[in-house]
C-alpha cells in the first residue's frame, strides 16, 4: 500500500512537472531523417531562443488527412502545426482543415527584401500551404546485384524490364507516381501523362503496364521502407524519396546507387490546421515566421538532400554537417540531376485522387 | 416434519413465514451481487458499448447528401430516372444554389468524396463545379451589382432577411463585443417570398456568426444574387413581406429590370463537366439522397444500388467478400496450426513434474509477454529473402542462392508470424483442462490391453476436447481481428479483412463503409462467441 | 523413485557407436558445409563422435569431467579450423555430442517411459519430446534471434559479415545508449510507466469486484452481462480504437472546459481509462475461474464467527483469490504496455506510449534501437514472470500444497 501511494505520489508529479511549462506544442511530420532536419535547423535554434516553448513530436502526417478530419469532427484539435506533401495540403485546404496564410505578413522577406509571396515565387499552389523543401520521388538500385551481369538501370523504363534486370522491385502502395512512370514507360510523351490519365483508357493502360511487374512488387506505405528493404537485399529497385537514398548511400555506406531518370519533383510544407485558440496560433505563428525563413530553410540542407523552397535560399546551402560533402550536388534540383523530370501536375491529382486511389486499390486486391 | 408442514406454513426464527423470509433473503443475495457488478458493468457500457455502436451506426447514416444538397434532393424527387435523360433546368437551377452555399462551406469536396465511393470520377465532377459555380454567381453579382451598388453591402441583405430587432441587438453586439451574438430572427413571410434567397442567408448567418463576425458588415456570398435572380424570376412581386421602403424599392426595381434575362443553369453545368449529362451521376445522387442508407452494407458485400435494383458490382470492383473468406480461411489455417503446435506442447506441461513444467511454462508465456511489434519485426528478420532462415537454408545447400524461399509479404509470412504470436492463447486453455485429467485412466487403459493409440484415442482425447474448443474459438476470433501483423508481413495476399478496415479509416476516409464492414465482422465475432459460450461456457477459459 | 538403475546398459558397439556415429555426422555435414568438403565432413564427423563416445563410456565415468575435457578438446579443434568463431562452435559442438554421449550409454534416455517400454515406444517417446523441443524452439526462437541485432553497430535490421564473423568491431551498445539517452525514447518510457499501472489498478479494482459478484450463485441476466464484460476482447481492436476517438474526444472536451483540468492531464485520463477497459477482460475471466475453486463455506464461517462483509472480504476472501487476481493484473498491464492501436487514436503525442513509438518506428524511421527495447523488454518479462512464478510457489506453500 505504501509502495502504491508513493508511486502515485511521484506520477502525480510528474504530471504536475509536465503541465509547468508554458506552452506546449505538438508538430506533426513524417519521422526518421527528415523529421531530425526539421528538428535541428528550425525546433533546436528556436526553442533556443524561447525557452517556455517545448515542442511535441507526432509522426503522422502520412495519416494527417484522416486525423485532422477526425479531429474537426470531434471537436478536438490536438495539433498545432502539420507538415503534409502538396496533394494532402490541397485537399484539406479545400476542406476547410487548413487555415489559409496570408503569406507576405505572416512569412519573413528575403534578406534583400524581396517578399515571401515572391521568393517562393511559383511554388505556392495553395492558400493554405507553405511550402519548405522541394524533394522528388526517384528510384534507387542495388549496385552488386549479380545477375545484372555488370548492367545498371538508366532509364525509369528498366524498372518494368524484369528480364534484363530481374530481382524485387519496391513501389508505392497509390496510385501516385506509379500511375505516371507506367504511362510515361507505356510510351505516353511526358506533357501528355496527365491528359492520358484523364480518361479510362489511360488508367486501364497504366494499370497494364503495372500488371507486367505487379508479381515481383513490395508495396511501401513509409519513406523509410524502401532504404531497409534495399539495405538487406530485398529488394534490387525501389522507388523513394531521395533524402532518404541520400541517408541509405552517403550516411550507412550501403551499395545503392541513385537512378535520377524521370524523378517526379514533390512539395512538402507547413499548413495550420483551422480551429486554433488564439494563444497557440500566435505560438505557430511565431515559430513559422522564423522557421521558414532563408536562413533556416538553407540550414535544412545540411540535413537532408531536399532542396529549399526558397529561392534565396538555393545560394545558401552549404556542406552536410556531419559528412562535410557539398549538399548541391545531391539536390533534386541541381542541373545534373534534372535532366529528365516528371513535373507532377498537383491540381489534377487534387480532383482525382480519389478516383485513382479507389481503383488503385481495387487492383491491388485482383 | 410432515404434519407441521400440512399444518402451518414453515416460519423463521423471527416469526415470517420461511417462503418469504428466502425470497428476500434471495432478493437481497441478487441485489448485492448486481451492486457488486453494477459499476463496472456502468463503466464498460459507457465507455465501450455506447462508443462503439455509435460508431457501427455510421454504416447507415447518410445525412450528408440532403444536408448539402437541399434543394438539388427536392428538385429531383420530380425527376424520373427512366426516361434515360438528365433532369431539367430546374435541379440545376437548384444544383447551382446548393454547390455554391456548399463551396463557401467547403464542404462540397467532402461530398463528392462521399458520392464517388459509390460511383468513381464524382468527386473530381464536384471539385471541378464548386469552382465553377463560384463564377455563375460572379456573373449574376456583376449584374445585380451594376443595376445597384446597394447589393454589394452586407448591410443591405440584413435589413432584408433580418427583424429588426435583431439588427438592433447584433449592432450593439458589435459595439463592444462583449457576451454571445444575438441569435438570428428571420423576418415574417421572407422564407415564403424569397425561398432559396432566405436559406442561403440563414446558412451564412450561421457561417459567419460561428466564426465571431457580424454579418450585417461581412461581404455576402455571391450565391445571394444567384439566388434572388432565381427567386424573383419565380416570383416577381415579392412584397408580401413588411420590408422597409429602401429594400422594397430595391427588390421591386431589380425584379423589373432583371426580368427579361434568361440564362440556362443547365448549359453553364454542362459546360463546366459533361459528367452533369450523365444519368448514372443523378441517379447516385437520387439513390444516396436518403437520410439513412444500406448503401454502405450493399458495398461491403460486394453489391451496389444500381438503375434497377441491386446488382452485383463488377468484377474488378469485387473485393471484400473475397476478403472476408481469405479472412476465415487463413483464421481456420491459424488455428489448426496453433492446435497441432499447441496440443503436444500443452500435453507435456500437464504430464511433467510441477518444477519442469513452471519453467517450461515461462518458455510459453515469454513471447506472450513480449511486445507484438518485436515479435512481428523479428519474424521479419527470419523470413525474408535475405533473412536469416533463408540464409541458413543457402549456407547448408538446402537450398539454392537464386531460389531463395519466399515465406514473407504473403499468406505464408502472415501464418506463421500469427501461429507464433497466438499459439500460447492455445497452449494455456489446452493445459489447463489437460491438468484435469487424471494420468491414472490412460495407465488403466493400458493395463486393460489398450494399444498407446487407443489408449490416447479413445481414453485421453475426448476428455482435452473442451479445451480444443476453448483454445480453437479463442484464436480464432483473435485472428480474425488482428490487424498490425497481417499489416507488416502479409503484404498483398496475406491480408485480412481488419487491413481493409483500418484503410477504410485511416487513408480513403470511407468510414462509413468501415463501419458497415467491421459490422458484419463483428456479427460473425458475436456468433463464435455465442457458439462457444453454448459449447465450452465462457468461464471456462483459464489463462495461466 | 529412481528407475535408472534397473536399466540395463544399452551395448557399446551394438547401439551406442552407430548413434552416436549418426549425430557425429549431422554435426559433420554442418561443419562440412562451412568448410566447402561435405562427404569429409560427415565422414569425419562420424568417426570423431564415435570414438568420442568411446572415450567417455570406457574411460571417463565422471561426467563433468569428460564433457569438460569434450569441450576443451573440440574448442581447440574448432579454432584450428575456424578462429574465434571456430572455437565457440567447438565447444558448443563438444558439450552436445559429450550430452549424448553419456545420455545414450548410460541408457537414461529409457528413463522416462517404464520398464516394460518396448523399442518402438522408447523411440516415440523420445521423438516426442524432440517434436516439443522444435516447438518450444519455435516460440522462443524469434525472441533470441533478434536480441543480438540490438548490439548491431550499423542502424539496419540485418546480420552484418562483421557480426556473423563475431568480430567486436560489428557490435555497439549504441542503440541501448539511443534508447536511455534519446527524449523520444525515454518519454514515451515514462509514459508506458504511468499509464499501465494506473490502467490496471483500475481494471483489478472494478473487474475483481464484478467478479464476485458474477460469482455468486443468484445473477439476473448473467450470461448477458459476461458478454458485455468480455466484448473488450472481441470486438477488433480497430473497430473499438475510432469508436473510441470520437466518445474520448467528447470526454477530453468536457473533462477540459468544464472540469478544467489542464489538456495534458485530461490525455492520460483518457488514455487509462480507454486501456483499463481492455484490461477487464482477461481480470474477469482470471478471477472468476479462480473463483470456481473457491470454498464458499469458509466466508460463511466467518460470517458466522461474527465478522462483517468487508472484513471477511480482506481477511479470507482476498488472500485466497489473489493469484487469480496478480495473474489478471500482469495481464491487464501486459495489454496496455502492449496496446498500440487504441492508444494511435486516442492518445495525442504527449501521451506517447513504448509501442507507439516502437510502431512509428518501424514504420518511420526504421532502427536497430527498437531492438534494444525489445532487449529490455524481454529482460523486464523474464523478471515479471520470474515473479510471477516466485508468488505462485509461495502461495501454494501457505496453502500447504508443495508441488508434486
Amino acid at each position: 500500500m505504501k509502495l502504491c501511494s508513493a508511486f502515485l505520489a511521484t506520477t502525480a508529479l510528474t504530471l504536475a512537472a509536465g503541465s509547468a511549462s508554458a506552452i506546449d506544442l505538438t508538430f506533426v511530420s513524417w519521422g526518421g531523417a527528415y523529421q531530425n532536419s526539421q528538428l535541428k535547423a528550425y525546433v533546436e535554434p528556436y526553442v533556443a531562443a524561447h525557452p517556455d516553448v517545448s515542442v511535441v513530436w507526432d509522426e503522422s502526417s502520412s495519416e494527417a488527412v484522416a486525423k485532422l478530419r477526425a479531429m474537426n469532427e470531434a471537436g478536438n484539435l490536438t495539433w498545432d502545426l502539420v507538415d503534409v506533401t502538396i496533394a494532402d495540403a490541397m485537399r484539406l485546404c479545400d476542406e476547410g482543415l487548413a487555415m489559409e496564410v496570408d503569406f507576405d505578413t505572416m512569412l519573413a522577406p528575403a534578406p534583400d527584401g524581396t517578399s515571401a509571396s515572391d521568393d517562393f515565387g511559383d511554388l505556392l499552389l495553395s492558400e493554405c500551404f507553405i511550402p519548405q523543401i522541394v524533394y522528388s520521388i526517384t528510384f534507387g538500385y542495388r549496385n552488386d546485384v549479380a545477375e545484372w551481369n555488370g548492367a545498371t538501370p538508366t532509364s525509369v523504363c528498366d524498372v518494368f524490364d524484369t528480364t534484363k534486370f530481374p530481382g524485387k522491385r519496391s513501389l508505392y502502395k497509390g496510385p501516385l507516381y506509379n500511375m505516371e512512370w507506367a504511362l510515361l514507360c507505356d510510351g505516353v510523351a511526358k506533357e501528355e501523362i496527365y491528359n492520358v490519365l484523364g480518361t479510362d483508357e489511360g488508367v486501364d493502360r497504366a494499370f497494364k503496364k503495372l500488371d507486367s511487374i505487379k508479381d515481383q512488387v513490395v508495396w511501401w506505405t513509409a519513406g523509410a521502407e524502401t532504404p531497409q528493404l534495399l539495405a538487406d537485399g530485398e529488394v534490387v529497385i525501389g522507388s523513394t524519396y531521395n533524402g532518404r537514398l541520400f541517408s541509405v548511400i552517403a550516411e550507412q555506406k550501403q551499395p545503392v546507387s541513385m537512378l535520377w531518370d524521370a524523378q517526379i519533383y514533390d512539395l512538402d510544407g507547413w499548413i495550420i490546421p483551422t480551429g486554433l485558440p488564439e494563444d497557440r496560433l500566435q505560438a505557430v505563428k511565431d515559430f513559422l515566421f522564423f522557421a521558414t525563413d532563408t536562413q533556416r530553410l538553407a540550414d535544412q540542407a545540411k540535413f537532408i538532400s531536399y532542396g529549399p523552397a526558397r529561392k534565396s535560399s538555393a545560394p545558401l546551402v552549404g556542406k552536410h554537417q556531419e559528412l562535410g560533402i557539398d549538399m548541391a550536388p545531391h539536390m533534386p534540383t541541381d542541373p545534373a540531376n534534372a535532366t529528365n523530370v516528371v513535373m507532377m501536375d498537383f491540381p489534377w491529382w487534387a480532383d482525382h485522387r480519389d478516383d485513382l486511389d479507389a481503383k488503385f486499390q481495387a487492383w491491388l486486391a485482383q | 416434519m410432515s404434519d407441521t408442514t400440512q399444518a402451518s406454513p414453515m416460519k423463521a426464527a423471527d416469526g415470517t413465514p420461511l417462503k418469504k423470509s428466502l425470497t428476500r433473503a434471495l432478493r437481497r443475495q441478487k441485489l448485492r451481487a448486481l451492486a457488486l457488478i453494477a459499476p463496472l458493468l456502468i463503466f464498460v457500457l459507457f465507455t465501450f458499448i455506447l462508443p462503439i455502436a455509435d460508431m457501427l451506426f455510421r454504416s447507415v447514416e447518410n445525412q450528408i447528401v440532403g444536408d448539402t444538397l437541399p434543394n438539388t434532393v427536392q428538385a429531383l424527387k420530380a425527376w424520373d430516372q427512366a426516361s434515360d435523360e438528365a433532369p431539367g433546368e430546374q435541379v440545376f437551377r437548384a444544383l447551382s444554389v446548393d454547390l455554391q452555399v456548399a463551396a463557401e462551406l467547403k464542404q462540397h469536396t467532402r461530398l463528392g468524396t462521399r458520392l464517388n465511393y459509390e460511383n468513381p470520377g464524382v468527386s473530381s465532377l464536384f471539385r471541378s463545379s464548386g469552382r465553377g459555380a463560384d463564377k455563375i454567381g460572379k456573373d449574376f453579382q456583376d449584374r445585380l451589382v451594376e443595376l445597384d451598388p446597394a447589393w454589394k453591402e452586407g448591410e443591405t441583405w440584413a435589413t432584408i432577411f433580418g427583424t429588426d430587432e435583431w439588427l438592433a441587438a447584433e449592432a450593439a453586439w458589435d459595439a463592444d463585443r462583449a457576451g454571445k451574438q444575438p441569435a438570428f430572427r428571420m423576418r415574417d413571410g421572407i422564407d415564403e417570398a424569397l425561398p432559396l434567397t432566405a436559406h442561403a442567408y440563414q446558412v451564412f448567418v450561421k457561417d459567419v456568426q460561428g466564426a465571431g463576425k457580424n454579418p450585417a458588415t461581412t461581404k455576402p456570398w455571391r450565391v445571394f444574387y444567384d439566388a434572388l435572380s432565381q427567386d424573383l424570376g419565380a416570383n416577381p412581386d415579392p412584397a408580401s413581406a413588411a420590408l422597409p421602403s429602401a429594400q422594397a424599392t430595391l427588390i421591386a426595381a431589380t425584379s423589373t429590370a432583371i426580368a427579361g434575362d434568361s440564362f440556362s443553369y443547365k448549359d453553364a453545368f454542362l459546360d463546366m463537366d459533361t459528367g452533369w449529362g450523365a444519368v448514372s451521376t443523378w441517379e447516385t445522387i437520387k439513390a444516396y439522397s436518403a437520410p439513412y442508407t444500406a448503401g454502405y452494407f450493399l458495398n461491403a458485400v460486394d453489391l451496389e444500388k444500381g438503375a434497377d435494383g441491386i446488382a452485383v458490382r463488377p468484377p474488378e470492383e469485387r473485393i471484400y467478400i473475397k476478403l472476408f473468406a481469405r479472412t476465415m480461411w487463413m483464421s481456420l489455417l491459424i488455428t489448426v496450426s496453433c492446435l497441432v503446435l499447441g496440443y503436444p506442447v500443452a500435453w507435456l506441461l500437464a504430464n511433467l513434474r510441477a518444477s519442469t513444467s513452471n519453467l517450461l511454462m515461462i518458455l510459453v508465456l515469454l513471447p506472450f509477454w513480449t511486445s507484438l511489434l518485436v515479435r512481428t519485426s523479428a519474424w521479419k528478420v527470419l523470413l525474408q529473402q535475405q533473412g536469416v532462415i533463408n540464409d541458413i537454408l543457402v549456407w547448408l545447400r538446402i537450398v539454392d542462392d537464386g531460389n531463395r524461399l519466399v515465406m514473407i509479404n504473403n499468406q505464408m509470412g502472415t501464418i506463421i508470424a500469427m501461429t507464433h504470436i497466438l499459439l500460447p492463447f492455445m497452449i494455456l486453455p489446452l493445459y489447463s483442462v489437460m491438468k484435469t485429467v487424471p494420468p491414472t485412466y490412460l495407465r488403466a487403459a493400458r493395463s486393460l490391453g489398450a494399444t498407446p493409440w487407443t489408449a490416447f484415442w479413445r481414453v485421453y482425447f475426448p476428455q482435452s476436447v473442451p479445451g480444443i474448443g476453448a483454445g480453437s474459438i479463442l484464436v480464432f476470433i483473435l485472428a480474425i481481428g488482428y490487424y498490425i501483423t497481417p499489416e507488416l508481413v502479409g503484404g498483398t495476399q496475406g491480408v485480412f479483412i481488419s487491413n481493409r478496415i483500418a484503410f477504410h479509416i485511416s487513408s480513403s476516409l470511407n468510414w462509413g463503409l468501415a463501419a458497415a464492414l467491421g459490422a458484419i465482422l463483428l456479427g460473425v465475432v458475436l456468433l463464435l462467441y455465442y457458439t462457444y459460450d453454448k459449447i465450452v461456457g465462457i468461464d471456462n477459459v483459464k489463462l495461466g | 523413485m529412481n528407475i535408472a538403475p534397473d536399466i540395463p546398459k544399452p551395448s557399446l558397439m551394438g547401439f551406442t557407436l552407430p548413434v552416436m556415429a549418426l549425430a557425429g555426422a549431422l554435426v559433420g555435414y554442418v561443419v562440412g558445409t562451412a568448410k566447402g568438403n561435405v562427404p569429409a565432413g560427415i565422414a569425419g564427423g562420424a568417426a570423431v563422435a564415435a570414438a568420442l563416445a568411446f572415450v567417455l563410456a570406457a574411460f571417463v565415468p565422471q561426467r563433468t569431467a569428460g564433457r569438460i575435457g569434450a569441450a576443451v578438446v573440440f574448442a581447440a579443434l574448432g579454432a584450428a579450423i575456424g578462429g574465434v568463431a571456430g572455437g565457440v562452435a567447438g565447444i558448443l559442438i563438444g558439450l552436445v555430442l559429450s550430452w549424448i554421449a553419456y545420455w545414450l550409454a548410460t541408457g537414461a534416455y529409457r528413463a522416462g517411459v517404464p520398464v516394460y517400454a518396448t523399442a518402438g515406444e522408447v523411440l516415440w517417446h523420445n521423438s516426442f519430446r524432440v517434436i516439443c523441443g522444435l516447438i518450444f524452439f519455435f516460440l522462443i526462437a524469434p525472441i533470441i534471434i533478434v536480441l543480438p541485432l540490438a548490439f548491431n553497430a550499423e542502424n539496419f535490421f540485418t546480420f552484418t559479415p562483421k557480426m556473423l564473423a563475431l568480430d567486436p568491431e560489428g557490435y555497439s551498445l549504441k542503440h541501448f545508449r539511443d534508447f536511455l539517452s534519446n527524449p523520444d525514447w525515454t518519454r514515451p518510457l515514462k509514459n508506458s510507466f504511468i499509464i499501465a499501472p494506473l490502467a490496471t489498478i483500475i481494471s483489478v479494482s472494478l473487474g475483481t469486484l464484478a467478479a464476485i459478484g458474477l460469482s455468486q450463485s443468484h445473477v439476473p441476466g448473467r450470461r448477458a452481462i459476461m458478454a458485455i464484460l468480455i466484448s473488450p476482447m472481441i470486438v477488433p481492436l480497430i473497430i473499438s480504437a475510432t469508436g473510441m476517438f470520437f466518445f474520448y474526444s467528447k470526454l477530453g472536451i468536457w473533462m477540459e472546459d468544464t472540469v478544467g483540468l489542464s489538456k495534458d492531464i485530461s490525455g492520460y485520463i483518457k488514455v487509462v481509462l480507454a486501456h483499463s477497459v481492455l484490461g477487464i477482460p482477461f481480470v474477469i475471466i482470471t478471477v472468476t475461474a479462480t473463483l470456481v475453486g473457491f470454498d464458499r463455506s469458509l466466508t460463511r464461517a466467518a460470517a458466522n464467527m461474527g465478522a462483517g462483509p468487508v472484513r471477511t472480504f480482506f481477511k479470507v476472501q482476498m488472500p485466497l483469490i489473489m493469484p487469480g487476481v496478480i495473474s489478471g493484473a500482469l495481464f491487464a498491464f501486459i495489454t496496455s504496455f502492449d496496446e498500440v492501436v487504441v492508444v494511435l487514436f486516442v492518445g495525442s503525442a504527449s501521451q506517447k506510449t513504448l509501442p507507439w513509438q516502437m510502431f512509428t518506428g518501424l514504420r518511420e524511421q526504421i532502427s536497430p534501437t527498437i531492438l534494444a527495447v525489445a532487449a529490455v523488454l524481454v529482460a523486464f518479462s523474464v523478471v515479471l514472470l520470474t515473479t510471477v512464478e516466485l508468488l505462485r510457489r509461495r502461495s501454494e506453500r501457505l496453502r500447504g500444497m508443495s508441488p508434486t
